[in-house]
């Protein structure tokens, strides 16, 4: 089988190249990128035109939730990345907090078999860092990696312990795998559901200082220094957060770090409206906040953009605020939100904004996707950055709707995505 | 004139004319409650509910006798004898609320934005009758009134506020109240009971309760909680008291004529002094009594309608 994508803007950012190009796609895998001009257009089953589209590796997302296994009620391998296809994602990676969690061999070999039978892009699990998210002793971490595990983490929880985290660190360097922290100090955060500022104030709920994450990732800062482990900061949130990074990464230590699309999307100013969606961990910060999450995005100390898509029921989010679940679904939105906060509010490029969310993402994390080289898996996603659409979550693939961004109308439509060679998903109309 | 919403969530959403419309209304309504039969049909017919998810005295008595007052059918839950302890959510005895056709469904909840979600869900009017730390409405339109009673310009008068600032709906609602009528309010309290940013809220922190109370015309002390000193907010109830009870040595600073005020219930020999509490200022009676004319006021308003005219 041979497509054909034709006339398009072809961004790849792997290669530094943006130019209108054809990209011909056989056997599932990049076949030739060459410019239109000159020779004919080699012969295709398929020939998609991207005139005036911009044609681009698929997407890369280092943090979904696809719940799969123990609850198949909010999603699953297959809804999650349906769910990932109609976002322009191609490579999702999963994270460990599954039921069972994902700590041991034979739950890596599940969600590996499951996303072979039903997942509509390639999924890389995470592993966890300790036996049953439990903080307390390693997971049999080289055999989660050796089964196809791409990384580390506990996240939904933070691992509070620093000598656990030091092991961690040190004993990741063996398998030169990423250990992936959600940075919060219990203690700081308690029963807090929001940032801690004016709006917190104000409403009278309990808050989050800033300080809950930032003070996680300084000590650990510290730790990935003492062990050269690869340390890399789950959904920055905070502005000193984004510092402390920037000065890790000025003294050449391995850290990493992801943001996600409604931390620079929107402020905790949303949380007026007691919409439960508005409620996640980390929580959405203030402004001050917010330009600094973005600052670190154009400046390249936050390597990638990351959805943290958590799907949760509609029972688990309409009860009072403080009751609800933390998270929101990511996937589909995320292009969108990037084009329209990030390009049109002149935070990146639109090549920039591409390379986050493909290139980055993957070299970060040593997997072989995010390019579009001759000979590279044939996984390609084609958008119309300017592109209007409106949100309409109750037609989302994932088996959950908790968006705040309904309604929203935004810049930047994915139109089509194609995994291995094989088109996943098409924008019908 | 009335409200523009049907529902009563918080001082923040009403406007200065709706303030001064629901403090002119408790007026009239005050007078019903001096007379020998204090019932008038205004509410006939009408169906108010109290949902309330805390224990509360004053104010589930207080919008039981203003509905009753008023004719209203008044039916009360106690979520601690309801299908609550089944586990049915909000949104589900919202729903089931709703069935049975209530005009007014007055709630209190533990959470912020708790009446909202019920708001959003029902037909009929929600009074928030205390959601969490965010708001409690008729508290502050009952002390506006109690002090307008005393200094009918309220305009330019200072208040302070002395106590859990952090933990309260009082303080909240009525620092919004009392701004939005061209009042100055002080805060006062320990560190760890102001909230971070308070002087966000277009209030004067004060760590002293002496600097605090000294030339202002209100003094409110709020009820400090017994539970907040294992989470460690401060150390004892003697050490709070001594810090920042209001006694008569205390209450020297102070202008001789000030107001003292309190939402209760009242912690007699912590946050305040019994002679202070009992002190010829002291308001805290008017406070209760005043209650029943503002929430008759905002039953009238969001239910009554026309009725009320014969």
């Amino acid at each position: 089988m041979r497509i054909l994508i034709a006339g398009g803007r072809v961004i790849d950012p792997a290669n530094t190249r943006d130019a209108v190009m054809n990209v011909l796609i056989e056997d599932g895998r990049i076949a030739e990128v060459v410019s239109p001009g000159g020779h004919p257009a080699p012969a295709a089953e398929r020939v998609l035109d991207a005139r005036g589209k911009v044609v681009c590796p698929g997407f890369v997302d280092l943090h979904v939730h696809l719940r799969e296994p123990g609850r198949e009620d909010m999603e699953t391998i297959a809804t999650g990345t349906r769910a990932a296809a109609r976002g322009g994602f191609t490579t999702v990676c999963c994270m460990a907090n599954t039921t069972p969690v994902n700590d041991n061999q034979s739950v890596t070999d599940f969600i590996i078999d499951r996303a072979r039978r039903d997942g509509a892009v390639h999924v890389f699990p995470i592993g966890a860092i300790s036996k049953g998210l439990q903080g307390e002793e390693l997971a049999e971490i080289g055999e989660l990696i050796g089964a196809g595990c791409v990384a580390i983490s506990d996240d939904g929880k933070p691992v509070m312990n620093a000598e656990l985290m030091r092991r961690a660190l040190e004993y990741s360097t063996l398998f030169r795998v990423p250990v992936i922290q959600h940075a919060e100090d219990a203690h700081l955060t308690g029963k807090g559901v929001m940032h801690e500022g004016r709006v917190s104030t104000e409403l009278g709920f309990k808050g989050i200082p800033a300080a809950s994450e930032s003070v996680i990732v300084a000590r650990d800062l510290l730790l990935a220094e003492l062990t050269g482990g690869h340390y890399h900061v789950a959904h920055v949130s905070t502005a000193e957060t984004v510092q402390l990074v920037r000065q890790a990464k000025m003294r050449g230590l391995p850290v990493t770090c992801e943001a996600a699309p409604h931390h620079f999307a929107l402020t905790d100013e949303a949380v007026r409206s007691f919409d439960t969606n508005t409620k996640m961990s980390p929580p959405l910060r203030s402004s001050r906040h917010v330009e600094a999450v973005k600052a670190g995005l154009r400046d390249g100390t936050v390597d990638a953009i990351a959805t943290d898509h958590a799907p949760h029921t509609i029972q688990d989010k309409e009860v009072e605020f403080d009751y609800a679940a933390n998270g929101v679904i990511g996937l589909e939105t995320a292009f969108g939100l990037t084009v329209s906060t990030l390009v049109d509010g002149e935070v990146l490029t639109l090549p920039q904004a591409i390379a986050r969310l493909t290139s980055e993402p993957a070299r970060i994390f040593g997997l072989p996707k995010g390019t579009l080289s001759i000979g590279a898996d044939a996984d390609v996603t084609i958008v119309d950055p300017a592109r209007e659409w409106v949100v309409d979550i109750t037609k989302s693939a994932s088996k959950s709707r908790n968006s705040p961004f309904h309604g929203w109308k935004l810049r930047g439509q994915v139109l089509a995505t194609i995994v291995s060679g094989k088109i996943a998903w098409e924008l019908q109309g | 004139m009335g409200l523009k919403s049907k529902d009563l969530l918080g001082i923040q959403v009403l406007s200065v004319e709706e303030i001064r419309l629901i403090l002119d209304t408790a007026a009239s309504m005050k007078e019903i409650a001096s007379r020998d039969i204090k019932k008038v049909p205004a509410l006939r017919g009408k169906t108010v509910i109290n949902l309330f998810y805390e224990p509360s005295t004053r104010t589930r008595t207080s919008f039981e006798i203003a509905g009753k007052w008023l004719s209203a059918d008044v039916i009360n839950i106690s979520t601690s004898s309801s299908s609550v302890v089944k586990g049915e959510s909000l949104k589900d005895t919202g729903l089931t609320l709703q069935s049975m056709h209530p005009d007014v469904v007055v709630i209190r909840h533990a959470v912020p934005g708790a009446p909202h979600l019920l708001a959003r869900l029902l037909k009929a009017s929600i009074i928030n009758a205390g959601d969490g730390a965010h708001e409690h409405p008729t508290q502050a339109l009952l002390d506006l009134f109690t002090i307008r009673e005393r200094r009918p310009a309220l305009e330019g008068l200072r208040v302070a506020i002395v106590g859990d600032i952090l933990h309260s709906r009082v303080a909240r609602s009525n620092i919004f109240a009392m701004k939005k009528m061209g009042m100055q309010v002080r805060v006062c309290g320990p560190p760890t009971l102001l909230p971070r940013y308070v002087e966000s809220l277009g209030v004067e922190k004060f760590l002293r309760v002496e600097q605090a109370i000294a030339d202002t015309d209100v003094i409110m002390m709020l009820r400090i909680q017994r539970e907040r000193m294992g989470a460690g907010l401060f150390p004892t109830l003697r050490e709070y008291s001594k810090l920042f009870g209001l006694n008569v040595d205390r209450l020297k600073v102070a202008r001789p004529d000030v107001l003292i005020m309190h939402p209760g219930p009242i912690n007699r020999g912590v946050e305040i002094a019994p002679e202070v509490a009992d002190g010829p200022y002291s308001m805290i009676l008017d406070q209760v009594e005043n209650g029943l004319a503002i929430r008759m006021a905002l039953l009238y308003l969001l239910a009554g309608g026309q009725a009320a005219n014969n």
